[in-house]
């Protein structure tokens, strides 16, 4: 049985523990709601871009002529899978859930003979991408100065990918993070960024009304622009939704661990309180049969 | 005549979502201005200034933009800029 000394000492630990999770409950709440925020706040833009898109796509005829973003270079042996994960570990299951979502992808596509190679943003996929699959990181991504995600570092990244696309490196290009559905519920989520996967033309896309638009320059240029930066807003759109999430599965990990911290304080303490009274009551004993035997 | 929606908006944010009387925006092949029911059309922009004129005759706010595009349809003007400083 553990003496009352170091039961005591346990009971500090833990409470010790306590304080700092409650304490990273709370900041994760704050940046939650920073960070929800900013993902509400982009959503205008991604939405109005993907319905330009969806028009833009039911009027261009994808040929071979058309940009090697849209029309795929042709071959789909080399796949890139981009992980996004987050700098820092205590989040609960969520860099492990994205991880394993990028896994299971990677294993089907070895299994059908492809190639497959890692972009890795984000520093706490590394480790377990690393150990599975040394040789295929290409690059990893440094996100560790950024405290708030701006366009300009989705576009940094998106820049990064076109070119290695342009020269080559790879042919399909699968984006995975988590989709931020609520402060409990996030799912991993895999998307495919390059060759772009034209959304479905709507019916009232289609109709006579947008059929007029007149196109300053020709639909095939704006198209052209338009396509790498697409890649830049749904690699924006990730990365906000990868923070909320990340805030999000932390602050549910450390309310977690306060509580079970909580349990255990109160184990301890009637443990304590037990071993006390015992003591207590093994020196009356000796005392009285002290006395007794006198 | 009836305002002309008009609507700025970022990846980080909407900056502007407004009923005007005209807006100037600088489109990769040259300025345009837009009023209420212009006709479907959709440029992409250039760096510039874009000018919004709340009233007729009146001083135009000016906010600079960098990259993007602008659609004209039956709800109004939309700008979907990369990048638009707007003065705090």
């Amino acid at each position: 049985m553990a003496s009352l000394k170091t039961l005591k000492g346990r009971i500090a630990s833990v409470k010790s523990t306590q304080k700092i999770t409650k304490a990273m409950k709370m900041v994760a709440a704050a940046k939650l709601r920073r960070a929800q925020q900013a993902a509400e706040a982009g959503r205008p833009y991604a939405e109005r871009m993907e319905a330009v898109m969806a028009s833009l796509a039911s009027k261009v005829v994808v040929g071979p002529q058309s940009p090697k973003l849209i029309a795929g270079t042709g071959a789909e042996q080399t796949h890139l899978l981009v992980v996004c994960t987050s700098d820092r570990g205590l989040a609960g299951a969520f860099n492990t859930n994205i991880v394993r979502a990028a896994r299971k992808k990677a294993d089907d596509l070895i299994r059908e003979g492809k190639t497959v190679h890692f972009y890795l943003v984000g520093r706490k996929g590394r480790a377990v991408i690393g150990r599975l699959f040394p040789k295929q990181i290409v690059h990893q991504h440094d996100t560790g100065a950024i405290k708030q995600v701006r366009f300009a570092d989705a576009q940094e990244i998106a820049e990064d990918l076109t070119q290695r696309y342009e020269a080559g490196q790879f042919d399909v290009a699968h984006l995975f993070y988590a989709h931020f559905r609520s402060a409990l519920v996030q799912d991993p989520v895999s998307q495919q960024i390059i060759p772009v996967s034209m959304p479905e033309s709507s019916g009232a896309v289609a109709s006579g009304v947008e059929a007029a638009v007149e196109y300053e320059p020709e639909e095939e240029d704006i198209l052209a622009a338009l396509l790498p930066r697409n890649v830049a807003v749904q690699i924006f759109r990730a990365l906000l939704e990868n923070a909320a999430s990340e805030q999000g599965s932390r602050m549910a990990a450390m309310d977690n661990a306060t509580r079970n911290a909580g349990d255990m304080i109160n184990r301890l303490t009637i443990q304590y309180n037990r071993t006390r009274q015992a003591a207590i009551t093994t020196e009356l004993v000796e005392i009285i049969s002290g006395a007794e035997a006198l | 005549m009836a305002d002309l929606h008009f609507e700025l908006v970022t990846p980080e944010r909407l900056v502007r979502s407004d009923d005007v009387y005209m807006v100037v925006v600088p489109g990769s092949e040259g300025e345009f201005g837009v009023l209420a029911g212009h006709a479907p059309f959709m440029s992409t922009l250039r760096n510039g200034d874009i000018a919004i004129y709340r009233t007729a005759g009146a001083e135009p706010e000016r906010i600079p933009v960098e990259g993007g595009f602008a659609e004209v349809s039956d709800r109004g003007l939309t700008v979907l800029a990369e990048r638009a400083e707007v003065p705090a």
